[in-house]
């Protein structure tokens, strides 16, 4: 189990320092300022909640995936800097999907997506016992539209105070 | 909470002698019924000492028109009978009953028709009731029920159940009930509750108070329970509740989510997948002992399994492959064999009670499908496409399939809806099941009675 653990997380530590050396090099290509979403991650800020001052409260997924993308990341390590701050803060992490898929297999996706903040979080140094997951599924819709913005918005885990 | 109240009813013979060459009425159901039988159902004699009993007993002036109108609206919604109109027959209900006059009935083109007689007998309600070839001019049928009076309506759909079974060859699908979930409020803060109600959608129940979400509710094999997926105390888990007593339960603690659970044949165990660290399998439950066995062992989502009607099979939904595809074990984990192979994705596996099909989900291009493909993957065909639409459940004679189906949003995000909806295994005869409120996550029951 342990060792189960330590081998997943030396992965993940592996696909992180992969992806942002990979995004890295895409960081020049055109972004286009109306768009908010980028490679099918949303990427405004119409329903992010603050924990604390620049400290949003969610990051976004792409369509399928639990993959964290580098804003993501960004934003997660900013959560784990404030948990650092707030030692006696615990928190919950929702993952949610959208509703562009079958009800049993979004909750295991939220499940999923739940823990790769749950994950990064804790490489950042938060302590697995002050971070507990819940996925929601397609069940907790944040925008109730049926257009890929809408569904963009709904691909997300919030990182909620938990007392 | 006391939904399914003993039952007893008792048939009586009245000719055994039926033999299935002589008759001239057949319907096929492995085709689409584009040609549906004309059948009338004359409205069910009664005395005036019984009349006054239902009056008081039950509040209904007309308890044999209110049997026979049950049994013309499932006999309509099979898709494969085309009940006739009253207004053209020309004999009255209780000499037709004892015998027809079948000039008359074939003169406004019937085919088949259904007769009978209700009253009152030792404070029970006793319905009698003969099918009838009209253009061979002789009985086919001929049954009686006794039963209270509260259970009318269960009356109208065993006799359903005889009738189709008579001229189909095949078990009917009437005398059951389904268990779904009903749903209201704002798509982003939808109230849940578990529901029970008669496959026509009459005698609806509401089992869960919407206090917490609840998900996915099935039956098991003798109806009795149900496994479903409940938040209550935000703690995601399957749980286990006799529709009987009411009484709740955990079933298995899990130090995480447990979620799509399903009974096995046998109604011994629990098949579910439980959630951590970022990854879903599936593991079994024995309901007992709670001895709790890990079926599969694999980094992706392992979600979704239905077992064989023989319980010797699994299948379930798996993203092992990249995406989410269908697949078919052994019921120990052993031999996992993918077999969805088409373009898309497929989810949500359901086996036939026949044994002989998968029903699937299916996300392609933008658009949701209901199919059903052979148990090796081959064969597939889709019955139906539409925005969005999940989770078929089969009758249980494996002829017909209910499913829920949502509707797109506007500009505004409004007028979400979410509603049941039917479909034949033909592809043919797709209906709206209609429901107090929206409605998801259907289950079909076995037949109440045999």
């Amino acid at each position: 189990m342990n060792l189960s653990n330590i081998l997943k997380n030396t992965f993940l530590v592996i696909l992180v320092s992969l992806a942002v050396s990979a995004c890295a090099s895409k960081k020049t290509s055109t972004t286009t300022l109306d768009s908010q979403i980028q490679g099918d991650v949303y990427t405004g800020t119409d329903t992010v909640e603050y924990l604390a001052k620049g400290v949003p409260d969610r990051v976004f997924f792409a369509t399928n995936e639990s993959i964290l993308t580098t804003k993501s990341r960004d934003t997660l390590r900013k959560q784990a800097a404030w948990l650092r701050e707030n030692p006696s803060v615990s928190v919950v992490v929702e993952g949610h999907a959208d509703e562009r898929g079958t009800r049993e297999y979004n909750l295991a996706l939220g499940e999923r997506r739940a823990n790769a903040a749950k994950d990064y979080l804790m490489t950042y140094g938060i302590s697995a016992d002050r971070i507990s997951v819940i996925s929601y599924g397609k069940e907790r819709p944040v925008d109730s539209g049926s257009n890929p913005l809408s569904w963009s918005k709904n691909r997300r885990s919030v990182t909620v105070k938990a007392n | 909470m006391k939904i399914i109240k003993f039952f007893t009813f008792i048939c009586i013979f009245f000719l055994l002698n039926i033999s299935k060459s002589f008759s001239l009425i057949e319907v096929d159901i492995t085709r689409g019924n584009l040609n549906p039988l004309p059948i009338a159902v004359s409205p069910l004699s009664q005395d005036n000492k019984s009349k006054k009993i239902f009056q008081k007993k039950i509040s209904l002036d007309d308890l044999g028109s209110e049997i026979a109108a049950v049994i013309e609206n499932n006999l309509k919604q099979s898709g494969l009978f085309n009940p006739l109109s009253k207004d053209a027959f020309l004999q009255k209900p209780d000499i037709a009953h004892l015998k027809p006059r079948f000039e008359d009935w074939s003169l406004i083109k019937a085919q088949a028709l259904i007769t009978g007689k209700v009253l009152i007998e030792n404070d029970k309600l006793k319905v009698e009731f003969r099918l009838w070839d009209v253009l061979a001019a002789r009985e086919m049928l001929a049954l009686s029920f006794t039963t209270v009076p509260s259970n009318w309506r269960r009356v109208g759909h065993i006799i359903t159940d005889k009738v189709y079974e008579r001229l189909t060859g095949e078990k009917g699908y009437f005398d059951t009930r389904i268990i779904y979930v009903s749903e209201e409020g704002p798509k982003t803060q939808r109230i849940k509750k578990l529901a029970i109600m008669d496959q026509d959608g009459f005698n609806i129940k509401y089992l869960t108070l919407g206090n917490e979400l609840v998900l996915t509710p099935r039956f098991n094999p003798t109806n009795q329970m149900v496994t479903y997926l409940s938040y209550f105390r935000n703690l995601p888990r399957v749980y286990l509740l006799d529709i009987e007593t009411g009484t709740q339960e955990v079933a298995g603690d899990f130090p995480g989510m447990t979620f799509a659970p399903r009974f096995s044949p046998d109604g011994k165990k629990i098949i579910m997948s439980f959630a951590k660290d970022g990854n879903s399998d599936i593991y079994t439950m024995d309901i007992e002992n709670r001895i709790v066995e890990r079926i599969t062992n694999h980094p992706s989502i392992d979600t979704s399994p239905s077992y064989s009607p023989n319980g010797k099979f699994i299948t379930f939904n798996s993203d092992r492959s990249g995406f989410q595809q269908i697949y078919v074990m052994n019921s120990d984990g052993s031999n996992v064999k993918r077999i969805s192979f088409g373009k898309g994705l497929y989810g949500t596996p359901v086996w036939s009670p026949r044994g002989d099909l998968i029903a699937f989900t299916k996300l392609h291009k933008g658009k949701f499908y209901i199919g059903v493909m052979r148990t090796d993957g081959k064969g597939e065909r889709l019955l139906t496409e539409n925005f969005y639409q999940e989770a078929p459940s089969w009758a249980p004679n494996g002829r017909v399939l209910i499913f829920y189906r949502e509707t797109k949003t506007n500009d505004k995000g409004e007028g979400f809806s979410a509603k049941l909806w039917s479909i034949d295994l033909t592809g043919y005869n797709e209906r709206m099941i209609k429901t107090e409120k929206d409605a998801s996550d259907p289950s079909w029951s076995s037949l109440l009675s045999n």
